[in-house]
């Protein structure tokens, strides 16, 4: 039982920073931009986060920096693809390739450095609870953060007339820009707002879930969260779930090591980029699902105006 | 002026790159010399500037291919990684039965190999996109990781040198798996001269075949390649097929060229770095092979900027992402007159 329990323990840790990056790019996707950059702005953020974590010792401020380096990014790569109009896959992908050159650079002087350990103190009273403390109580204030910020975005999109308008925006610019909306500003907001939260999840895995850095340590994360939101389907709910599906995989792949499962560990850390392939073929399978959840203008300019 | 674009993106690198110089405290104009003119400082670096381009036009070909028509692979690293393990499996097993040949017998034979291994992999995407309508982006992608790990699996065990003190690495290959070179002393091999041969293949294909139109028309024009009834189905096998082979290619030679053995660290990204080729050389083959001579000129310049003045090699790729982000800037402003104006 309690083996168990230290299994959704640690399927938590994991699934976090897939569900924390998922939820900014599910809410840049539902304003219609796909940012292929994420990558490299968790690899941008993770060293940022590192870097205030190790100077100031804070782990807060780490976090900070982090979500302000993903923001940074994220605006520069809005300008482009939103005011410039360049191409939304060239673009991303310039940005993670940027990310990870920059982020190698940059970090050089952190790597073999170990930051600080904070005892984790978890939610008080519910923490000494029998199995149930063990499994979901004593984690880091950041993975209820990001539960509630499921919450948040949801409440967000379907209960207020700013997600409204979001989501009008995203499945018809050109509407709302006759309606007057400045179609471009809120986009830049969305895909800011979603910057930082790939930043939060990258300065998160380095900072706390590590906490070290290693060149390239995102290791995909932010390519999975992508896939995450047509997993999602573009809905919060769906999104929290896949994302701790995914930590699941990757823990599970960790467990069956230590019980001695046969299988050389290169296989076992395929799992979850199989496991990637693998959902994206079973809710890619019916095109018309996919065109029916969707935002319509997912991935494509938008000239006001035209 | 499209092609002025990525002339000015370079310029905009080297401008940002002096910054980065003077903000390290670094002499900018001597370390942009390590950069830009080393690399083309003799006949031995220039024979290695061509083969560093080699595996890059190569791949860029293919990406150019892709992208013209609108199909995403940004999975070319692990075609290549598979093309890296078919050419060295057969070079391995030459080697180990010590079967008798000239290495100009073997060229043909690593090509194909490297070829079907890389084409077997970018099939992978194909069919998931084509039968499953799963995203080519992520999938190709994800394969990355799984050839990483697989090429991981097989020099870490089955394929490990025994006599290699436990290091991750195949045997050294037999003599008569090595690539011809070119010049004596040289490591620059003749599989360089496959990838110009390639590059004038694909001009031929794509400007002047009825198939190489219409899969350009499919990039732009969807509909309209629909409406004229050319197949969406073709393009998306053609294209991954091709660009898969060549990057299993490019994986092939790398391996049977200046490697000589199979290790975890067969690339340096060059399926990563030969995306920003296509870009820089308008996916067209004669500017893939322009960009590949300024991108491996950069791959060089960190290699020497590492051991000339102690700056890290990471920064070439630091440059790779600005050349990248500037070229697609410079695009939009060279089209398009940017004007103020009240519209939000």
């Amino acid at each position: 039982m309690n083996d168990l329990a230290l299994l959704v323990a640690a399927t938590l840790a994991a699934g976090t920073p897939l569900a924390l990056a998922g939820m900014g790019l599910l809410v840049n996707e539902r304003a219609g931009v796909l940012n292929l950059g994420a990558e490299g702005l968790m690899l941008v953020a993770a060293v940022a986060g590192f870097a205030t974590g190790f100077t100031t010792g804070s782990e807060l401020l780490a976090l900070i920096a982090g979500a302000a380096a993903g923001a940074i990014g994220a605006a520069i790569y809005g300008w482009l693809v939103i005011w410039l109009n360049t191409n939304q896959y060239a673009t991303g992908l310039a940005v993670s390739l940027f990310g990870s050159g920059f982020s190698a650079f940059v970090g050089i002087g952190f790597v073999g450095k170990k930051l600080e350990e904070n005892p984790v103190t978890g939610v008080p009273l519910l923490r000494d609870l029998p199995v149930l403390g063990v499994a979901l109580f004593r984690q880091h204030w950041t993975i209820y953060g990001a539960v509630a910020l499921a919450g948040g975005v949801a409440w967000f999109l379907y209960r207020t007339r700013g997600g409204l308008i979001l989501r009008s925006i995203g499945e018809s610019p050109s509407a709302a820009h006759a309606l007057g909306y400045p179609v471009r500003r809120i986009r830049l907001v969305a895909v800011v707002v979603g910057g930082a939260l790939c930043g939060l999840a990258g300065a998160y895995l380095s900072v706390i879930y590590t906490p070290l850095w290693v060149e390239g340590m995102v290791a995909g994360r932010g390519w999975i969260a992508l896939a995450l939101t047509t997993f999602a389907t573009w809905r919060p709910a769906r999104m929290l779930f896949g994302a701790y599906l995914f930590g699941g995989v990757t823990m599970l792949q960790l467990y069956l090591q230590a019980a001695g499962v046969q299988v050389p560990p290169e296989f076992m850390s395929m799992l979850p980029y199989l496991a990637t392939v693998l959902v994206l073929v079973i809710i890619s399978r019916n095109p018309l699902w996919i065109r029916l959840n969707m935002p319509a203008s997912l991935g494509k300019t938008f000239f006001p105006g035209s | 002026m499209s092609l002025l674009s990525p002339v000015i993106a370079v310029v905009l690198t080297a401008v940002v790159g002096a910054a980065l110089f003077a903000a390290l405290g670094k002499d900018p104009l001597s370390a942009l010399q390590v950069f830009f003119l080393e690399p083309f400082h003799g006949t031995r670096a220039l024979t290695e500037l061509a083969l560093k381009s080699t595996p890059l036009i190569l791949i860029a070909l293919g990406l150019a291919l892709c992208y013209r028509s609108n199909v995403w692979n940004i999975g070319a690293e692990g075609q290549f990684l598979m093309g890296a393990i078919g050419g060295g499996g057969l070079a391995l097993w030459v080697t180990t039965e010590a079967i008798p040949m000239s290495p100009w017998a073997f060229f043909p034979l690593v090509i194909v190999a490297g070829a079907l291994a890389g084409a077997a992999w970018a099939g992978v995407v194909a069919l998931l996109r084509d039968r499953f309508n799963a995203n080519e982006i992520l999938t190709s992608l994800m394969l990355v990781y799984v050839a990483n790990y697989f090429l991981s699996w097989l020099v870490f065990g089955p394929w490990k040198d025994p006599d290699g003190f436990n290091f991750p690495q195949t045997v050294s290959f037999a003599s008569q798996t090595e690539l011809p070179r070119v010049i004596r002393g040289m490591r620059l091999h003749w599989g360089s001269a496959v990838a110009l041969l390639a590059a004038g293949g694909m001009w031929l294909f794509l400007f002047r075949t009825f198939a190489g139109i219409q899969l350009q028309v499919g990039g732009p024009a969807p509909a309209a390649a629909r409406y004229a009834g050319f197949s969406s189905h073709a393009a998306i096998w053609t294209t991954l097929l091709t660009s898969g082979a060549l990057a299993g290619v490019a994986g092939a030679f790398e391996v049977a060229g200046p490697m000589g053995q199979l290790t975890p660290h067969v690339s340096t990204g060059y399926g990563f770095t030969a995306i920003i080729v296509a870009f820089v050389g308008r996916l067209h083959p004669l500017g893939c092979i322009l960009g590949s001579g300024v991108l491996s000129m950069f791959l060089i310049g960190g290699e020497l900027a590492q051991s000339r003045i102690g700056l890290p090699s990471a920064l070439s790729g630091v440059f790779q992402g600005v050349l990248l982000l500037s070229l697609l800037a410079c695009d939009t402003l060279i089209h398009y007159r940017p004007r103020w104006s009240g519209t939000r």
